[in-house]
């Protein structure tokens, strides 16, 4: 085969190669019991309704066709214009399919209700996940530790998150774990996911928050049972995320480079929750470097 | 009669005998105007609906500051109440002047119509400023801030019936009882009433049931 | 002074918005230097800004939303490109804060100052034509309303030129838009601008539901109203059950950022729930405002277009009514993921769907339309059957939203953005298109060019796809929206090719303001000689095209459903049109300055508001008021048409259609 050929061929393949290569990432491929079961709901609720658009579409186009003016076979009936049987036949098939996917819906809303704890017979890690301009602070209270921009969960052990923002709306979003909820401040929301094997998802935030919105991307890593927790022990050597830290947390930033605090003051998310600032801590403890983005999108700074 | 003596078709019959559904053609204006303005008032009663919904929504939002038990009283409200209320009928009876086409007495009942409505507006200022004087304005919390825009916007509608009052008392005075005018005061009447509905909704929700023990 | 105005406000060290401001500022002159020279001032004066003939305030909306139409799609142009550039290490050529404000503009633009004009300027042109009267039922109101909707679209403009735009969204949620993250002028601008637009919004609302219930021919009960002017009723009702939500909303947003109110504040008590609630309790009806038009826009072109009455004309009338008692239902289908928790979201999911079911009869109605006619392929017939081959897609993907767990991972996704473009493009603007096309004959006294026509329907139709469906594939990979920068590569393919669809779409828009030209310059091939180029059956088609000004020598009588229809067989086949009436002079209303003055003052206020330039906004209020105080003086209301000019006029047309009456053809 000619040389030209040859690399059209190339660049088609690396083409569908690049096409699909984001296909892997997203709710698409859930890697959880949440994200598995929205997927089987989100395919089956398609494949449903399809099942009536399809036809209607085709027959939209046959019936245009057919009674095109042009067509003499056609036969021309200008007085039908009211048909009790048509008219049960056409509301019933929507309203039939309404009632089936409204079931569905019922359902679903309650089994994959975000507060509602997950079955499992390990118990859960909690995470509390504050929003901020422009990244995510995630505070694990039973572990002591807090990560900016960085989600380590052990693989299989549901999370039990609780979420609220220190500024303005965000939703806190894996999409290949599922279910994303709003974090609000002044208010408490809460989520249930669960990652079932190891591996590294991409997460973000899903409601637009800013100047620094698209930086707020993080990554979960989820990782086997013991490596957790022997992350969570090594962790605690880093800097402390206390009053000092959190304030020059708060300062805007964004595409935030991930890193670890290795204390977390535990009262620090209920009073971001209640609007108020933690009390300063003693000189004893050194506020940490701030860790800020390398490259902020241009003319991020001005905002406030 | 010649084509140019009969009496000129415009967008509405001249006469208002028909008050059905509409098959004879259109409707007279006398009809046809305060139908408008209705649906204009009923769209602003649901603007207020959404001002009550925000208040019912905000009302325990007091931020740590003070609620309905300290600060509403009821017999100011009572006073403002009977005022309006009087306000509403005195303007029913500058309407019977009206259709009576007599001048001095339309103009009479709508100077006290007037008069009752700046009573209202003057005890419910003074309610505003004192509340504001002891920290409790507006900003002060969120239901603070919907009891004021609740009931501030039924002031500023009532401010904007007042100026419409004396609007109406001048062209009355310039121009008689001409069919345009009298229909200008049958939608002020509709509009004065409405602020009526209105305030009994107020003083029900926000007044009374916000100072029941 | 000029309060928190300053030279800076301009953009000078921004070169896309200054030299976008100098170059409309230029074209701007360029058009009133070109209207001064020609001495086109007091006709524009007289015939079109003070007109109250609802056929010309019409018109003028459906200008405005043309023109509107070219800068929203400029933003999405911007925005496209963007996206296709700004992936992975490139940070493209829009940093944050104009990207936001593009986005923001784009929405906003697109449905306040685009779509609700294109509707309400086509149901301003024709609901009077086909209820058989003169005009709407306050005239001058009518002309007020068209000129504060321009005074919106004319600040929301300016905020290109001095200050910025809102950088939050097209619904500006709070706490994002409250004055502690968004202290600038942008959000300000948002609010003044359609609070003014909202109130010209409501007075039509006022105008055409008072025009549709009190004002029509005799003998036209309500069964025997045209469907559009149903859709056109049901519009209305949902704009005055509607819009003073969102007046009420921005209202109270208004006194947080200007009086420290605690409304939607992250202190204070304020609850920001509660603007999602209220806002989209506006939001939601605000589309079925849009789509029932559209709807009935469709009904009209599948009846004329099949050669045969509406299917289920009664089954239409109570799905409409239907719909638009259910909008009110539904508005919590905007926020599953708040966590309202199951039952409520469950309850407000399947009453989304029940919606779906009135709308799903409509397609199969239009489809036994067309079963046992004679279908002519026109193009506002394409538009018909693009719309329901695209719409279908779009209310697929709209009761998948509607289930909560399914819009748990789709929520606020390109899934999402696609999904309302589909239906917003595919039911409102192929409608509209089609809506332009089916009744710009009777506007204007001849027909746009067919070909033309078409081939910018392929351009819409094509381009869609391509730039729509990607973006259902991104939301499947996780992609959300109002994103300035792109992190995945893997996702540049789709982009791209949602470029090209823009780009189609772009050649559409061209071709359309082409095809305007074109088919002016070629008009005399395509005259429409009889007022009924489609063989129509409603009653605008009884005139000539344009209509005289009083539209109807006589008010027709209606003797049963298809007015017009039933008289034109009459006629055919009688062979002589009915006995000539008695001809008398007919009051029409008087021409106003009211509206653009008051627009003017209008605007004046709120560009003093949005600066804090209180002496200025007093000033515009005072200036308001006084014009409606001065209008509210005059007494002359009517001026007469004299019953000779009546009689000419009408024995014109009634010669015009006697000489067809043995060879009536359509014009295809």
């Amino acid at each position: 085969m000619t040389g030209f050929s040859r690399h059209f061929r190339h660049a088609l393949a690396a083409a569908a190669l690049l096409a699909t290569a984001g296909c892997d990432r997203g709710i698409l491929n859930p890697v959880g019991p949440v994200g598995s079961a929205e997927k089987m709901i989100l395919i089956n609720s398609t494949a449903i309704m399809l099942a009536i658009i399809i036809p209607t579409i085709l027959a939209t186009i046959g019936i245009a066709w057919w009674f095109r003016a042009g067509n003499a076979r056609a036969k021309y009936r200008p007085e039908f214009e009211y048909s009790g049987a048509v008219e049960l036949v056409i509301w019933s098939i929507p309203a039939l399919t309404v009632i089936l996917l409204g079931g569905i819906a019922w359902i679903g809303s309650h089994d994959l209700d975000p507060a509602k704890p997950l079955k499992s017979s390990v118990p859960p890690v909690r995470v509390d996940v504050v929003s901020l301009d422009w990244k995510w602070l995630f505070i694990y209270p039973d572990q002591g530790i807090a990560t900016v921009n960085q989600l380590v969960v052990p693989a299989g052990a549901p999370v039990s998150f609780r979420l609220t923002s220190g500024t303005v709306w965000n939703i806190f979003f894996v999409p290949q774990m599922g279910t994303m909820i709003y974090t609000m401040p002044r208010m408490a929301t809460r989520l249930n996911l669960q990652a079932d094997k190891p591996g590294v998802y991409e997460g973000e935030s899903a409601h637009f928050s800013g100047d620094g919105f698209p930086g707020m991307r993080f990554a979960v890593h989820a990782v086997p049972a013991q490596q957790f927790a022997a992350w969570a022990a090594a962790a605690h050597s880093g800097p402390a995320l206390d009053a000092a830290s959190f304030e020059q947390l708060q300062k805007p930033s964004s595409y935030v480079k991930p890193f670890t605090y290795g204390s977390a003051d535990p009262r620090l998310f209920d009073y971001i929750l209640a609007g108020r600032t933690l009390p300063p801590v003693s000189p004893k403890t050194t506020p940490p470097a701030q860790h800020v983005s390398p490259q902020p999108p241009a003319g991020h700074n001005d905002v406030r | 009669m010649t084509a140019s003596e009969a009496p000129a078709i415009g967008l509405t019959h001249g006469s208002s005998e028909d008050t059905g559904l509409g098959n004879r053609g259109p409707q007279s204006k006398s009809i046809v105007v305060p139908y408008g303005f209705w649906l204009f008032v009923l769209s602003d009663m649901v603007l207020f609906s959404a001002l009550f919904a925000s208040y019912a929504s905000l009302a325990r939002a007091t931020a740590g500051g003070p609620g309905t038990l300290q600060l509403f009283d009821r017999t100011t409200v009572a006073v403002e109440t009977i005022a309006l209320l009087l306000s509403s009928f005195v303007c029913g009876l500058a309407m019977v002047a009206a259709k009576r086409r007599n001048l001095w007495w339309t103009e009479a009942w709508l100077v006290v119509t007037a008069i009752l409505g700046l009573v209202f507006l003057f005890i419910e200022l003074r309610e505003f400023g004192h509340m504001i004087s002891i920290g409790a304005g507006p900003q002060r919390s969120a239901f603070l801030s919907s009891f004021f825009t609740l009931v501030g916007c039924h002031g500023a509608h009532v401010t904007a019936g007042l100026m419409w009052i004396g609007t109406m008392m001048a062209q009355v005075w310039a121009k008689g009882f001409q069919p345009h005018i009298t229909r200008r005061l049958l939608c002020l009447s509709i509009f004065w009433h409405a602020l009526d509905i209105i305030w009994v909704a107020i003083f029900t929700i926000v007044y009374l049931i916000g100072t029941l023990p | 002074m000029f309060g928190r105005l300053t030279w800076n406000s301009v953009p000078w060290n921004q070169p896309i918005p200054l030299i976008t401001s100098l170059v409309v500022l230029a074209a701007i002159v360029a058009v009133l230097v070109w209207i001064t020279i020609n001495k086109w001032w007091p006709y524009l004066w007289n015939e079109w800004i003070t007109s109250t003939d609802h056929k010309r305030i019409g018109v003028m909306y459906i200008v405005l939303a043309l023109v509107m139409l070219v800068r929203g799609f400029a933003d999405a142009l911007m925005m496209r490109a963007q996206q296709t550039i700004a992936v992975g290490a490139s940070q493209g050529y829009l940093p944050p804060e104009h990207y936001d404000q593009i986005f923001s503009a784009h929405g906003t633009i697109m449905i306040f100052f685009m779509a609700m004009p294109f509707i309400i300027g086509l149901i301003n042109f024709v609901v009077p034509l086909q209820l058989g009267v003169r005009d709407v039922a306050f005239p001058t109101m009518n002309n007020v309303s068209f000129w504060l909707t321009a005074s919106g679209a004319l600040l929301v403009n300016l905020s290109l030129f001095i200050g910025e735009f809102a950088r939050t969204g097209w619904l500006a949620f709070p706490p994002l838009s409250e004055k502690q993250f968004s202290p600038g002028v942008g959000v300000d601008y948002y609010l003044v601008a359609l609070q003014i637009a909202g109130v010209g919004t409501v007075l039509t609302a006022v105008n055409f539901v008072t025009t549709i219930l009190k004002i029509r021919a005799p003998g036209m009960s309500y069964m025997r109203m045209p469907i559009f002017t149903w859709t056109a009723l049901a519009a209305s009702l949902l704009i005055l059950a509607a819009f003073p939500v969102l007046t009420a909303t921005y209202a109270e947003l208004m006194l947080d950022r200007y009086l420290g109110f605690h409304f939607f504040t992250n202190d204070g008590g304020g609850n920001s729930m509660l603007y999602m609630n209220l806002i989209w309790v506006w939001g939601h009806p605000e589309v079925y405002i849009l789509a029932l038009p559209a709807f009935g826009i469709y009904s009209e072109i599948a009846a004329t277009f099949s050669g045969k009455p509406l299917f289920g004309y009664r089954s239409m009338v109570f799905a409409t009514l239907g719909i638009c008692i259910i909008s009110f239902m539904v508005w919590l289908h905007h926020f599953f993921t708040m966590g309202a928790g199951a039952d409520v979201n469950a309850v407000f999911g399947i009453a989304s769907m029940i919606i779906a079911v009135p709308t799903g009869v409509k397609i199969f109605n239009w489809m036994f339309t067309m079963y046992g006619g004679r279908v002519r392929f026109t193009t506002p017939m394409y538009y018909l059957i693009g719309f329901m081959i695209t719409f279908v897609l779009g209310g697929l993907t709209g009761v998948l939203l509607a289930i909560p767990p399914v819009d748990f991972i789709v929520h606020n996704s390109l899934f999402l953005v696609a999904h309302f473009h589909n239906v917003i493009i595919g039911a409102v603007v192929f409608g509209v298109m089609a809506g332009y096309t089916y009744w710009f004959p009777k506007a204007f006294g001849f027909t746009l060019d067919e070909r033309l026509g078409k081939i910018i329907f392929w351009c819409w139709f094509i381009g869609f796809y391509l730039a729509w469906f990607p973006e259902y594939a991104l939301g499947f990979m996780g992609a959300t929206r109002r994103l300035q920068h792109i992190a995945d590569p893997s996702w540049q393919p789709y982009l791209d090719v949602a470029m090209v669809g823009a780009v189609v779409i772009l050649a559409g828009i061209v071709l359309t303001v082409w095809q305007l030209i074109y088919s002016i310059r070629t008009r005399d091939r395509r005259l429409d000689l009889t007022g009924d180029p489609w063989d129509g059956r409603t009653l605008e088609w009884l005139t000539l095209s344009p209509p005289p000004h009083f539209n109807f020598a006589v008010l027709p009588d209606v003797h049963g459903e298809e007015a017009y229809w039933t008289r034109k067989q009459t006629a055919l086949r009688e062979e002589r049109l009915i006995e000539e009436p008695r001809f008398e002079p007919i009051e029409m209303p008087v021409n106003t300055p009211t509206g653009v003055i008051c627009a003017f003052f209008a605007s004046l206020c709120g560009f003093a508001v949005i600066w804090y330039i209180w002496w200025l906004a007093i000033l515009g209020l005072i200036g308001a008021f006084a014009v409606l105080v001065w209008y509210a003086w005059r007494d002359e209301h009517e001026h007469i048409i004299p019953a000779e000019e009546v009689a000419r006029l009408e024995r014109e047309r009634r010669r015009i259609r006697s000489e067809l009456l043995g060879d009536w053809k359509p014009v295809t």
